[in-house]
């Protein structure tokens, strides 16, 4: 239990740089882009430009407006947005995360489990038309971005057959499908690969022969003994996969409209939105660091080999 | 004919490679008696391992058995359904492979690989696999059963992996026991262990072991009937006694001789010249006859019956046909024996 307390309290300092850092140069890149929040600044007045700086606190010198932000964030102060003046930008994103949660998390899970059973499938069936077709799949689904992905799948699904909603999220989880299915394709065609190559090392290993020498059934052995660990590895890929789908649903959300996370990012950045553009990077990076945390704790779950500052 | 648990007749296994076809296993027949030990020796890429594996029917898939059968116990397991053969593997017929680090599933605890294999045979619940679980490992000698068998292969030894893998191979108590080079990846002291333990554990479940090895130091002590193997055929095969105090052929007498002992006074190790042939065309004759120095010309066209010395002695050399030249083995074979005598004394029984 010590070391985990120890291994825990390590992570979580490192965490906390980490987003400070990425904090700090968000904040500062963010200011140099080009424009203003305000639409048509060329038709205001100095002395109205004035009062309205004023009014959002853009008037100060930068670095005291860096460190006056830091200090509101620690207190859980993450400002209004200065597109919709009214909201906070809290209530802005917090009305969208729910949808962008329940996307990704539909694509994680859909796409990696399809893209395990795949990859099983196309080890166990090695150098046969099956292993091949898979790993067409797996290059057609990892070279297609997921925005071609997307546009082809409404107009299959949406446009010629009419069995799904094209877009909008209106109609509850049939109009998720289509948007998780072009999020997943990447990631499934990914973790195929991957698992087919661990799983061709790990079925050619002793400790396979033995279970076979036991008079074990194929796919018993593949279950019990070769999963477990050709998934060892797995584990350190998950991480970029989730962060592929964050990133890439800010795409794909903007295709079928769809009000999460992304989409709200993607306005946000083209009408510099400031106080909602640094709320979205603490809120991703935040989950990025998170899902690394969770990972190498997960890792040492699984392999008993790697458990924390065990003696052998 | 009772006596016999296993016997292999007329074996022939390819493989089918790029390169063509490769004859591994050439025309080979033995059998195994209930209870002994069979040696099978000969230099890498001889065929014994590819016969072993033919036993248990874990052969690679671009291998084919060309010819052949394997009776155990008069049915032949080779005509026997995938599904069949599954009750026979780890039950009937069990093998130990070469290298126990690698042996063991790194990510499942100990206790439950060996339960694993008793569940897949044993109709029996969880409690009693547990029961048995424990009772092997005592038996195998690791201490405090209950504690280590919760542990993970990474906290154990070469030694006692060797020996969980013991405890698996055996936890059905099968009827042949394949051990393929068990101590090859193991120092010399736990060498003499493990055979010990496998010469201990044969005695209380009486089963017959086919020992693969290279070490004749291994062979002296442990087996009763010896095989030697080269090019994908046995050459010779007899009692231990007979190999080692009375070998015929010139290949035997280059492998005894090949030994290195700790009182070796020559002041370089003794080598048979050239290296085996390619088995992807086979030789017509001897296929030992390139190398050997006692070749004879019929060896280039002829290929050596088996000849019986004794009811239990077979050489497989054209020096044993009545017409030949009278060729006596190499003087220092007398020298070496007495050696291997002392050497097999390191693997006794205490």
């Amino acid at each position: 239990m010590k070391r985990w307390l120890r291994f825990i309290s390590h992570r979580l300092v490192y965490m906390v740089t980490t987003l400070w850092v990425i904090v700090t140069i968000t904040f500062f890149l963010m200011n140099l882009l080009p424009g203003t929040p305000y639409n048509n600044r060329d038709k205001l007045s100095p002395a109205q430009l004035q009062v309205l700086d004023e009014k959002y606190g853009l008037s100060e010198p930068l670095f005291t407006r860096y460190t006056t932000y830091i200090n509101n964030i620690l207190h859980g102060d993450f400002g209004i947005s200065l597109q919709f003046s009214d909201q906070k930008v809290t209530t802005l994103l917090g009305s969208r995360i729910g949808v962008s949660i329940q996307l990704g998390l539909q694509a994680v899970i859909f796409g990696t489990l399809i893209g395990i059973i795949l990859g099983i499938i196309a080890a166990m069936k090695h150098n046969t038309w099956i292993d091949t077709f898979c790993s067409l799949f797996a290059i057609v689904g990892r070279s297609a971005p997921n925005f071609v992905v997307a546009v082809l799948l409404q107009y299959i699904f949406a446009v010629s057959l009419s069995l799904l909603p094209i877009g909008l999220w209106k109609d509850g989880f049939s109009s998720s499908i289509l948007p998780t299915l072009a999020l997943s394709i990447s990631p499934m065609a990914d973790t195929s690969r991957f698992i087919r190559t661990e799983m061709i090392e790990v079925l050619g290993s002793d400790y396979i022969e033995l279970a076979r020498a036991k008079g074990m059934s194929e796919l018993r052995l593949v279950l019990t003994h070769g999963l477990r660990n050709a998934l060892i590895p797995m584990v350190t890929i998950i991480g970029p996969l989730t962060v592929s789908l964050i990133t890439g649903s800010m795409v794909v959300e903007n295709i079928f409209a769809i009000p999460g996370i992304g989409e709200q990012f993607t306005k946000s950045v083209l009408s510099n939105d400031y106080s909602t553009i640094m709320a979205v990077t603490i809120l991703f990076s935040t989950l990025l660091v998170i899902v690394i945390f969770l990972m190498d704790v997960l890792y040492q779950l699984i392999d008993p080999r790697i458990r924390v500052g065990q003696k052998t | 004919m009772s006596n016999i648990q296993l016997d292999v007749k007329n074996l022939s296994v390819s493989f089918s490679t790029q390169a063509g076809k490769v004859h591994a296993v050439r025309d080979v027949s033995f059998s195994l008696h209930k209870g002994e030990t069979l040696a099978i020796v000969g230099e890498s890429g001889s065929g014994k391992t590819v016969t072993c594996r033919t036993l248990m029917r874990l052969l690679s898939k671009n291998a084919s058995i060309d010819a052949g059968e394997i009776l155990l116990e008069g049915t032949d397991i080779l005509k026997v359904s995938e599904r069949n053969m599954r009750h026979i593997r780890g039950n009937d017929i069990a093998m130990v492979f070469q290298d126990p680090m690698t042996s063991l599933d790194p990510t499942m605890k100990i206790g439950r690989q060996i339960e694993e294999v008793i569940t897949l045979h044993r109709k029996v619940k969880r409690k009693e696999a547990r029961k048995r679980m424990l009772e092997l490992l005592q038996l195998v000698g690791i201490e405090d059963p209950r504690r280590r068998s919760r542990q993970y292969p990474h906290e154990f030894s070469g030694g006692q992996r060797q020996r969980i893998v013991i405890s698996i191979v055996l936890a059905c108590n099968p009827k042949v026991l394949i051990a393929d080079e068990p101590t090859t990846a193991l120092d010399v002291t736990m060498q003499a262990q493990i055979i010990d333990l496998l010469k201990s554990l044969q005695k209380k479940i009486n089963t017959s072991i086919i020992f693969i090895t290279h070490d004749l130091g291994v062979v002296a002590n442990v087996a009763d009937r010896v095989a030697v193997m080269y090019a994908g055929k046995i050459i010779e095969i007899g009692r231990a006694d007979e190999i080692f105090y009375d070998p015929r052929h010139p290949y035997t007498w280059g492998l005894l001789n090949s030994m290195p002992t700790l009182d070796t006074s020559a002041p370089s190790l003794y080598t048979i010249p050239g290296a085996p042939p390619n088995l992807l065309k086979p030789p017509t004759g001897d296929a030992f006859a390139p190398r050997n120095e006692y070749a004879l010309a019929v060896d280039e066209l002829y290929e050596p019956p088996m000849f019986q010395i004794s009811d239990t002695h077979y050489a497989a050399t054209w020096l044993l046909d009545a017409r030949a030249p009278k060729v006596n083995p190499p003087a220092v074979l007398n020298k070496r024996r007495e050696e291997f005598i002392k050497r097999s004394g390191l693997y006794a029984e205490s």
